[in-house]
């Protein structure tokens, strides 16, 4: 027989058997568009989840001090954990490292301020005009204090905005005084709004001081060797492929600054893209795994579909492969017609299924929950697997009976009930 | 020219055996119009199914135009089912879905000949159904059914038909149409294996051959020999 003859077979079985064809279809299109829809989801809630981490800054490294002494791990980089290291002079000698775009010391601490009777607590940075770049911060009204105000470790401050809101409400802050520590500052300018969080902290419940200003009026703190210290310095990447070799040539930098021999530690740590990256990564992923096990019984319930519609249809096929052996049809022609059906189904219910499935994907993307959009992203890989599976499975559970079937003999065949 | 030597056939029923033939010797010649009748689990059906190569016996040799039955694999069976043998069934066997000249094309989808639509239109117009191509078999009487698998059984040109009880679930008149049907095919020199129990049918054959239990009892030539209609037809009106 032709192969052309068992398609033509094929096919009139299908549409002879239009509801069998249109079942069996069925659970082959909901397995592939609910593994199409919700790995896309999945992969588009990772997206916009390290999307969020990147436009908080994690292309962003940190420096930090840290104890030699204590085993690794990030209790040995914990603030206060370990004595200060970092000066402003490690600071300017950074600045040239190839591969950084800015460079910024941070102070932090927590900090009261009073103006007019109104008292507010809020995150304190010292630091310099490279703040904005390296944080992303913008500049709401007034200005951002200078190098000018660095150098004269004058009594400035930039406000975060829920700060000049809840000390100033809807009067402009800029030019009014604020008390810190009982020392008046003069609010220079307001940030952005910035509308994240952070661990928790608002990044808009904050107001940044000159680093030296900090240092002098605020928090004075020393290292070792009787410097103002630098709580940490913060700086972004140019790209973030090249993290290593910068990070390479910063503990080199470091080293013989700090006068460290070959085979001491070091006493600061830089806080890589990778170890951000692999909490960010640890929650996605928690993420995917549970929207993977729900397309994952998306597909198996599907598949028992596909397999329950072939198998349930067992007793009348038996009795079609019987009728056809006594008119001719060898094992190879009925396994051959029986592919192909199964075949036919397989890739008209997987174009439906990866149809549908976009579409679904697609408009689930264009859902809009308060600001945040899941943005789904289809991708090839997701479409091959949940195609493959499907195809695998119609194949496997509308062959495996009819190889049975054509393996009997023909009367028994016919005679199956 | 089909020769049984001894031929035994067996069933396994779990743990036990049962016998359906006990050595069964027959030779039956071209052309020839043959009933083989008997009761109810004599073997009849097991020896015509045997004869087609539905079945394979436990035992014995068959020899089919010279050729050593039992040394054929399985696709030279299909292919010697599909050129030389035509089946007819008691419950007629039609694929339920397709229409009467899909079901009457099926053997020549498997031989792979040219020019299937007029060859299935002419054998279903020998069987007077030339009208009804398109009507699918529910649509269809259980006498035209049967004349549907008829026309699927002489499409390709067999040299052997094996009907099953073929008038079984008919009424008397399809019975006589039935028949009327297989005399002609006998008379352009096909032959013609008739299983029935109904003694008027096996009468219409040249020669009946009875079973019991497994065995011929008696094989013997139909005297005054009449297959024309209008002495059948006498003998019912």
């Amino acid at each position: 027989m032709k192969f052309f003859d068992s398609i033509v077979i094929a096919i009139r079985s299908l549409f002879a058997n239009k509801l069998r064809s249109s079942l069996t279809m069925l659970g082959i299109i909901i397995g592939v568009g609910s593994v199409i829809t919700l790995m896309s989801v999945a992969r588009g809630a990772e997206a916009s989840i390290t999307e969020a981490y990147e436009e908080l800054g994690t292309n962003v490294l940190s420096i930090i001090p840290s104890n030699p002494e204590a085993e690794g791990g990030f209790m040995a980089m914990s603030p206060g954990y370990a004595l200060p290291t970092l000066t402003m002079d490690d600071v300017r000698a950074l600045e040239s490292v190839r591969g950084i775009s800015d460079i910024v010391p941070i102070n932090e601490n927590f900090i009261t301020l009073t103006a007019g009777g109104e008292t507010h607590s809020a995150l304190l940075h010292g630091a310099t005009p490279a703040y904005l770049d390296v944080l992303q911060y913008s500049i709401a009204s007034g200005q951002f204090f200078t190098d000018h105000h660095v150098a004269q470790r004058a009594n400035v401050v930039v406000l975060g905005s829920e700060v000049a809101e809840d000390l100033f409400g809807d009067d402009d802050a800029v030019g009014k005084q604020v008390k810190m520590k009982k020392q008046r500052f003069t609010v220079i300018g307001v940030l952005e709004p910035k509308g994240g969080a952070m661990m928790g902290f608002s990044l808009d419940d904050l107001v940044v001081v000159p680093v030296t200003t900090y240092q002098a009026r605020l928090f004075p703190q020393q290292t070792a060797t009787g410097q103002d210290a630098v709580a940490s310095i913060s700086f972004q990447l140019t790209d973030l492929e090249n993290s290593e070799a910068v990070t390479e040539e910063i503990e080199s930098i470091l080293r013989r600054r700090h006068n460290l021999k070959d085979d001491d530690k070091n006493d600061f740590a830089v806080v890589t893209q990778e170890q951000v990256l692999e909490i960010v990564g640890q929650v996605t992923g928690i993420f995917s795994i549970v929207l993977g096990s729900i397309a994952s019984i998306s597909l198996l319930v599907g598949s028992i579909g596909i397999m329950n519609i072939m198998l349930v249809s067992v007793t009348e096929r038996t009795r079609e492969i019987g009728i056809r052996k006594a008119v001719g049809a060898k094992r190879r022609d009925i396994l051959l017609q029986f592919l192909v059906e199964a075949a036919t189904l397989g890739f008209i219910g997987g174009g439906i299924g990866i149809t549908s499935g976009w579409l679904l994907s697609w408009a689930i993307s264009q859902i809009d929950i308060g600001g945040f959009r899941l943005g789904a992203t289809v991708s090839i890989d997701i479409i091959l697997l949940a195609f493959m599976v499907s195809l695998f499975i119609g194949l496997a559970s509308g062959l495996w009976p009819a190889m049975r079937a054509a393996r009997l003999n023909p009367i028994d065949a016919l005679h199956y009930e | 020219m089909i020769e049984l030597d001894n031929i035994t056939k067996i069933y396994r029923m779990g743990k036990v055996e049962v016998p359906a033939l006990r050595g069964v010797d027959l030779t039956i010649k071209q052309g020839e119009m043959v009933a083989i009748v008997g009761v109810s689990g004599s073997g009849k059906s097991t020896l015509m199914n045997i004869i087609g190569f539905l079945d394979k016996p436990t035992a014995g040799k068959y020899t089919l135009e010279g050729m050593d039955v039992s040394r054929l694999n399985d696709n030279k069976l299909a292919e010697l089912r599909n050129k030389k043998i035509g089946f007819v069934f008691q419950t007629f066997n039609l694929l339920p879905r397709a229409s009467a000249i899909s079901n009457v094309e099926l053997p020549l989808l498997y031989s792979g000949g040219g020019q299937r639509h007029k060859r299935s239109l002419e054998a279903l117009e020998r069987v007077g159904l030339g009208a009804r191509a398109s009507h699918k078999p529910t649509e269809l009487s259980g006498g035209e059914q049967q004349r549907v698998a008829i026309a699927r059984a002489l499409v390709n040109q067999p040299s052997l038909i094996l009907a099953d009880e073929p008038t079984g679930n008919l009424d008397s008149s399809a019975t006589t149409e039935i028949i009327r049907i297989f005399g002609e095919l006998h008379k352009e020199g096909i032959t013609v294996i008739l299983v029935t129990h109904e003694p008027d049918v096996a009468m219409q054959t040249q020669r009946i051959i009875r079973l019991l239990d497994g065995r011929i009892i008696s094989d013997e030539k139909v005297k005054n020999n009449n297959t024309s209609v209008s002495k059948r037809k006498g003998v019912e009106n």
